[in-house]
């Protein structure tokens, strides 16, 4: 998670006006998408040619999706607290628009990681679902998602609509430790964390190498759309308020018109 | 009519995202449930139908009180009343149901499929609870529409809705569960359910907009 | 054609609003409401246009044809309110209305020139100022083919040249054969039109 808070905090201070974030981010860009694109392709093949599980056959390959996808959807929840500190306590305009960016593709990760869960735990525990500890959790991330994206939705002024936006952000925060912890509070069918844990990973590293391969081109992944999507939100407000400008600025021309 | 259909499905994409909440309470309802009677698989499989239209039904009640209230409130309601000559009122009223149904019944049933695989439901229930709530969300549309219009002039119709609306929209779910429990059980009957059902849409599909008209000429005194 | 207006009388359950109201409009006439806020300009204009129920009288075309068999049919309602979604555009708000009241006069671009409104055709209807909006719900009257306007406070909300410039669109109605009937208290500068002053109103 530390290079979560980094890239906030990256972007409160040194890109606080949104212009120079446009410059900035427009040069970092291709690089972060090239990054992510040879890191996730590499990621792939070495999943596709790492030994697979005597239990689980080939159907452990979906781990390679489905363990990254979920941290990231954690990830994209915390960045999304961060940017709701931003909001509330420096009243920053990124920041707004950084959590306006954030939903949606974090709410894509959580569905991700749902629904490759859902496609392993078919062959493995003989069901689509179960209501224990980590799959309600995610599924109430998940919902969380679609509130945040549904209260900027119902309000037609972002301005306005940054603060209740940001309050209802952080008061989901509490489900993040919640998610983390399920698996060693209560006793589920889903497997205990394998990769963080205290002790040190628990895992081959034959299976360890792709799996965090595969975790940091999610990462690389989502700032990079996190990033595009900022920039296209600064740019739809600028074009929303060039057009309430033109609304205006065109009737006083028309007035002497009207007069005559 | 045509022209009225799109312009409220326009307004139904575009404007504060309605749909997205009568979804998201879907699932909200949805995701409850085993936490009120316990994540037992073979109990919630069971009771999966059930809870799925129920589900489907309070959210579909959710969104009903603004079929006219937003066009009372810009003044759209007067003008559409005059137009009695051009469209008649009941019509104009039915192209409101049919274009508030795509834009939050239809959504509804074409998320159920995922919800009942968190139900833990066989695939024939699903196909049967999801085909029963495409035949009868209609129904609940058509009849919230006079509820709706009935309430269309209180500033705080919402509930009150609700209310009106619940005792008539009891029998289309008796029949609906019961046609997507006929389909899974044995004995039980999937067809005569289902297609009473089917009848009791057509039948307030004509009921429903000319109550809800008649209500709204007198709403506008 | 004519508009005849007899005896019309309206209830607001605590009493009478007004009572015994009679005119008639011929083709090319135009009546002006007047009277202070509150003496029931408003419910009369309702009261014609047939979205209220007169407790007594009547309000009827004389000499109806096919296309206009009654009042609400024949005619143009511009309410207080506009009418116009917010979420849409303006282009999208007229052709809607033009669609569904059907008879189209002028287009919508035409309809948006003659309000001096054409740069903000593919605007949301919610970025418009008040004034704006009030252009754009008068520009209704044009896209549809209507006899008779019927008005309720139609310049509220304008600037004096949109103002001057309604009267033109009004006389522009009038002359070719047009109804108008208007509550206001501001009243509109067009030459010959009746009055039907409205006292205070008995508490």
């Amino acid at each position: 998670m530390n290079d979560t808070t980094a890239q906030a905090r990256f972007s409160f201070t040194a890109l606080a006006n949104p212009t120079r974030y446009l410059s900035y981010s427009g040069k970092i860009l291709p690089w972060l998408g090239g990054l992510s694109a040879l890191l996730l392709i590499v990621g792939l093949y070495m999943a596709f040619t790492a030994p697979e599980d005597y239990q689980q056959g080939i159907t452990v390959r979906i781990m390679y999706v489905h363990v990254p996808a979920a941290w990231l959807a954690m990830m994209g929840y915390m960045v999304m607290a961060v940017s709701a500190l931003g909001t509330l306590i420096w009243r920053h305009p990124l920041a707004d628009v950084s959590i306006k960016a954030a939903a949606p593709i974090g709410a894509a990760f959580t569905f991700l990681a749902l629904a490759t869960g859902s496609l392993w735990g078919k062959p493995m525990w003989g069901t689509w679902w179960v209501w224990d500890a980590r799959l309600t959790s995610m599924f109430v991330l998940f919902l969380m998602y679609l509130g945040v994206i549904a209260l900027q939705r119902a309000m037609d002024d972002p301005v306005k609509a940054a603060r209740p936006v940001a309050i209802l952000v952080l008061i989901g925060t509490v489900n993040i430790p919640i998610i983390k912890f399920s698996v060693d509070w209560w006793n589920t069918l889903h497997q205990p964390a394998a990769v963080f844990r205290m002790d040190g990973p628990t895992i081959d590293p034959s299976l360890l190498w792709p799996l965090l391969i595969m975790a940091v081109g999610f990462t690389a992944l989502f700032f990079f759309l996190h990033m595009v999507a900022m920039r296209t939100e600064i740019w739809r407000r600028r074009i929303a308020s060039m057009r309430r400008a033109s609304a205006r600025e065109q009737r006083s021309t028309a007035r002497p018109v009207l007069a005559e | 009519m045509t022209a009225l259909i799109l312009r409220d499905i326009r307004l139904g994409l575009r404007a504060g995202g309605g749909m997205l909440i009568g979804i998201l309470f879907f699932l909200a309802v949805i995701a409850v449930v085993p936490f009120g009677v316990g994540p037992d698989l073979n109990l919630l499989g069971r009771i999966g139908p059930a809870i799925l239209w129920i589900g489907a039904l309070l959210a579909s009640l959710l969104g009903l009180d603004r079929l006219f209230q937003a066009d009372r409130e810009d003044g759209s309601l007067d003008i559409l009343i005059l137009q009695g000559h051009e469209h008649p009122l009941a019509l104009t009223v039915f192209a409101k149901c049919v274009a508030h149904w795509l834009t939050t019944g239809l959504p509804l049933v074409i998320v159920s499929p995922a919800l009942g695989l968190l139900m833990n439901m066989q695939p024939a229930a699903i196909l049967a609870t999801s085909a029963t709530l495409l035949a009868g969300t209609p129904a609940i549309t058509f009849i919230g529409a006079t509820g709706a219009a009935l309430a269309v002039a209180l500033p705080r119709g919402g509930l009150l809705v609700s209310v009106m609306v619940l005792p008539f929209v009891i029998p289309v779910l008796i029949f609906g569960v019961m046609a997507a429990y006929g389909a899974v059980e044995n004995p039980a009957p999937f067809t005569q359910p289902f297609l009473l059902m089917c009848a009791l849409t057509l039948f307030f599909s004509v009921l429903g907009p000319f109550a809800a008209g008649a209500a709204l000429k007198a709403s506008s005194d | 054609m004519k508009l005849v207006v007899t005896d019309l009388a309206a209830d607001r359950g605590s009493g009478p609003i007004f009572e015994a109201i009679t005119f008639a409009l011929q083709d090319g006439e135009g009546l002006l409401v007047t009277g202070p806020n509150g003496a029931g300009k408003s419910t009369l204009i309702r009261a014609i246009a047939g979205l209220l129920r007169p407790s007594a009288g009547t309000a009827e075309i004389e000499g109806a044809t096919e296309d206009w068999p009654d009042v609400p049919s024949a005619s143009h309602y511009l309410g207080p309110i506009n009418a116009m979604k917010p979420a849409l555009t303006v282009f999208e708000n007229l052709s809607f209305w033009q669609t569904f009241c059907g008879r189209p006069a002028l287009g919508v671009d035409e309809a948006l020139e003659r309000i001096g409104l054409e740069h903000t055709r593919d605007l949301p209807f919610s970025y418009l100022s008040t004034g704006q909006r009030r252009r754009v719900s008068i520009a209704k009257l044009l896209i549809s083919h209507r006899p008779v306007w019927l008005l309720d406070e139609p310049t509220s909300g304008l600037d004096a040249a949109s103002e001057l410039h309604f009267a033109e669109l009004v006389r522009e109605h009038m002359e070719t054969g047009g109804i108008v009937a208007a509550a206001t208290h501001l009243p509109i500068r067009v030459e010959g039109m009746k009055e039907l002053k409205f006292g205070g109103v008995a508490a």
